[in-house]
């Protein structure tokens, strides 16, 4: 049975004679992308009324939380003005196996649910590329992974979250309670408040094992045809898109598609211990590369290597390896030189995706801009968050050496093919939209706006993207 | 270490206090988490039971109410059903320098916490352990009991002070198989030490904590965490005394 949340009694009052004794570490801080990096004034509070006191009465203007600090660009930013990790708030306050709901703090990452609930026989519903992510970012992203199609995003599994508003308050929201605040703060970016804890319905599995089917395709018509014909019958479906590839070969990929594996899947040997949690093997890039490491002749390697290694097949997994091959890599970024990435990620509505795919993946190509890493997968419908990237229909993401201003300028030309597309670009990735852009993109944004102005009238809460983007006031 | 052993965790609330449960848990050790903030300890408790599904409880510990240390470490000893395998302890205090200097009694305090108290427990384990024949008494000092600088020397003697009985302890313990493992961090990054400047090769706390379950294993008499310390500090305490007055340390 699941109950709701107990409310808190009224905020312990921060006292207002007392000296502000919170320290703020002053760093150079950026989102994994590396770029952009900020100073920021970072809090790292202990407890719930260390939190508070920062809220209230931290000097600097303005304040976001942040998390693990998975988002590319400068969402988990505030140049010159406070940062709060939610690092301390770090501890599962309850499990019911009955019903597979999780009860626990912001910084509780990913990595620390599925290693713990795995061997338990449940799974995280919705998975990202990465799992060293903290449950309050999946929840500020409405993340959303290679299942979203069958599955939706972050905010369909959070059945409610406690949060700390602008005001000192801890309010309560759900479906049911405060929905506005709730449907604000799902993919609101940390914008409505700091997430305190929340509750996550886990997804209960057979196996800690994938059964993957990789499918080669030979350019975007035929890989846009497996995703048709494969409709509903996998719940995880990604395809890598070799991005240097021209001509007739455009868009050749690997489409991964795989389900959870029941028992009788598993090799006999692996029978015993079904849940049992494997840790893929882990390597580290000890060092930044220098920037040329990175070069289209690499990348054409790379691409070529990938292609190489994923013949067509079908195999069993454990989940890790299907779901996370960048987490054993740690600091992949470093890859990427001292200027860093830039992560692109957009979405297209189903009927002009082909079009303006095939627009983009030119442009990119032409421009000899490969990615190492392209992947499509397919969206359903929005969860509800107003300002939650996922809808129905393709996305493609894209990782972009940064180069300096030509990117940002390619960048925002791809922008408007998006939005002439009817289209969106995810915030969690984005470092260089305009705000004229963003506010087509997202219609819910006015909603968005009337919520933050009622909740946090004189926005304590703000980031460097949500100055930039306009959806604070700038100065 | 064998699986249900209890471990006693004084001074559970810190960043080093948390770090340490988790990872006593994970080896599978029943966990009792002694400190005086009993909602907080309550809190860490339940993370520990809902991640590692062990047993864990919470009891109330006033480091400075001497008397009570008897009681208290009975009830826990109880609690194992005499199978109290291991001591941890972390709790203490560190008053800026220059207040504890000019203040007494809060140079006094800080004794007492991280001296005084945990002499009393110690003495108290000790018959325990002697009795039990088997388990570990693990406690945290400091790299700054290994030599007096101007910038905290206060603090340090304490330090130095229960380094002193434990090298002490470790002796009598030996014959009785019990482990007396003496462990001192360097910078870590708790919330004590967040945004402070001037400090360098800052350790998490879960590295610290590592470091300690590792000592405690091996049987290590003296743990520097993490291991570079014990370098820095063989040169420091290298330095002569005409040299080391002239430094900032």
């Amino acid at each position: 049975m699941v109950e709701t949340l107990t409310p808190k009694p009224a905020p312990a009052l921060v006292d207002p004679d007392q000296q502000f004794g919170q320290r703020a570490s002053r760093q150079p801080i950026a989102g994994w992308g590396n770029f952009p990096v900020e100073e920021c004034e970072v809090y790292r509070p202990d407890a719930l009324n260390d939190l508070q006191e920062v809220v209230a009465r931290a000097p600097e203007p303005d304040l976001i939380p942040r998390g693990l600090g998975r988002s590319y660009g400068d969402a988990a930013l505030n140049r010159d003005r406070g940062v709060i990790l939610s690092h301390r708030f770090d501890r599962m306050l309850a499990f019911d196996a009955a019903s597979g709901v999780l009860h626990c703090e912001a910084a509780v990452s990913l990595a620390e649910v599925i290693e713990t609930f795995v061997p338990r026989g449940f799974f995280f519903p919705v998975t990202p590329g990465t799992k060293f992510i903290s449950i309050g970012g999946a929840i500020a992203a409405d993340v959303h992974g290679k299942n979203h199609h069958s599955n939706g995003s972050m905010g369909e599994f959070v059945l409610d979250l406690r949060l700390l508003t602008a005001s000192g308050e801890i309010v309560s929201c759900s479906r049911e309670n405060n929905a506005e605040l709730f449907w604000a703060t799902i993919g609101g970016m940390g914008l409505t408040g700091f997430v305190i804890d929340a509750r996550i319905r886990l997804l209960p599995v057979d196996t800690a094992y994938m059964s993957v089917q990789n499918e080669r395709a030979a350019n975007i018509d035929a890989l846009l045809e497996l995703f048709f014909e494969s409709d509903g019958q996998y719940s995880y479906e990604v395809a890598w898109i070799d991005c240097l590839s021209r001509g007739a070969s455009l868009g050749r990929s690997v489409m991964m598609r795989a389900n959870h594996a029941s028992l009788h899947e598993l090799p006999p040997e692996s029978r015993g211990a079904p849940t049992a949690f494997k840790e893929g093997l882990k390597t580290t890039i000890p060092f930044t590369f220098p920037n040329f490491a990175l070069n289209s002749w690499s990348m054409k390697l790379f691409n070529e290597f990938f292609h190489a290694i994923h013949p067509n097949a079908s195999k069993v997994v454990p989940c890790d390896n299907y779901f996370y091959i960048l987490d054993r890599i740690h600091h992949w970024n470093r890859v990427y030189g001292k200027r860093g990435v830039v992560q692109y990620q957009f979405v297209l509505p189903r009927e002009s995706s082909r079009a303006a795919l095939v627009e983009i993946l030119e442009r990119l190509s032409e421009a000899n801009r490969g990615s190492f890493l392209a992947v499509l997968k397919t969206l359903g419908p929005s969860s509800g968050g107003m300002l939650s990237f996922p809808t129905k229909g393709y996305t493609l993401a894209l990782d972009l050496p940064h180069t300096g201003r030509d990117l940002v300028d390619e960048l925002q030309a791809i922008d408007e093919i998006v939005l002439r597309a009817g289209g969106r670009v995810y915030l969690a990735k984005d470092a260089c939209m305009r705000p004229e852009v963003f506010g087509e993109m997202y219609p819910h944004l006015e909603r968005f706006k009337a919520v933050k102005a009622n909740v946090d009238p004189e926005q304590r809460y703000a980031s460097s993207q949500a100055r930039r983007l306009g959806i604070v006031d700038a100065s | 270490m064998s699986g249900t052993e209890g471990v006693l965790l004084v001074g559970a609330t810190s960043g080093m206090g948390r770090a340490l449960a988790r990872r006593l848990a994970a080896e599978g050790h029943a966990l009792l988490l002694a400190g005086r903030d009993v909602d907080a300890l309550s809190a860490i408790a339940t993370d520990i039971e809902v991640r590692f599904e062990t047993r864990v409880e919470a009891r109330p510990f006033e480091a400075l109410a001497f008397e009570s240390h008897a009681g208290f470490f009975e009830d826990c000893v109880e609690h194992f059903a005499g199978n109290l395998h291991g001591l941890v302890m972390c709790h203490g205090q560190m008053p800026e320098q220059a207040d504890a200097e000019r203040d007494f009694a809060l140079a006094r305090r800080m004794i007492e916490v991280n001296y005084l108290s945990q002499v009393s427990l110690l003495n108290l384990a000790a018959l325990h352990f002697e009795a039990r024949q088997a388990g570990f008494i693990a406690v945290l000092t400091s790299v700054a009991g290994d030599r007096g600088r101007q910038s905290n020397y206060l603090y340090g003697s304490t330090k130095a002070g229960l380094s002193t009985v434990l090298s002490g302890l470790r002796v009598r313990l030996a014959k009785r198989d019990v482990a007396v493992v003496d462990v001192r961090p360097g910078f870590v990054d708790t919330q004590l030490t967040w945004g402070r400047p001037g400090l360098f090769l800052v350790a998490s706390p879960e590295t610290v904590a590592g470091d300690v379950l590792r000592g405690i294993r091996r049987g290590r008499a003296v743990v520097y965490t993490p291991f570079f310390w014990r370098g820095i500090m063989m040169i420091i305490r290298a330095i002569p005394d005409f040299v080391f007055r002239r430094l900032s340390l």
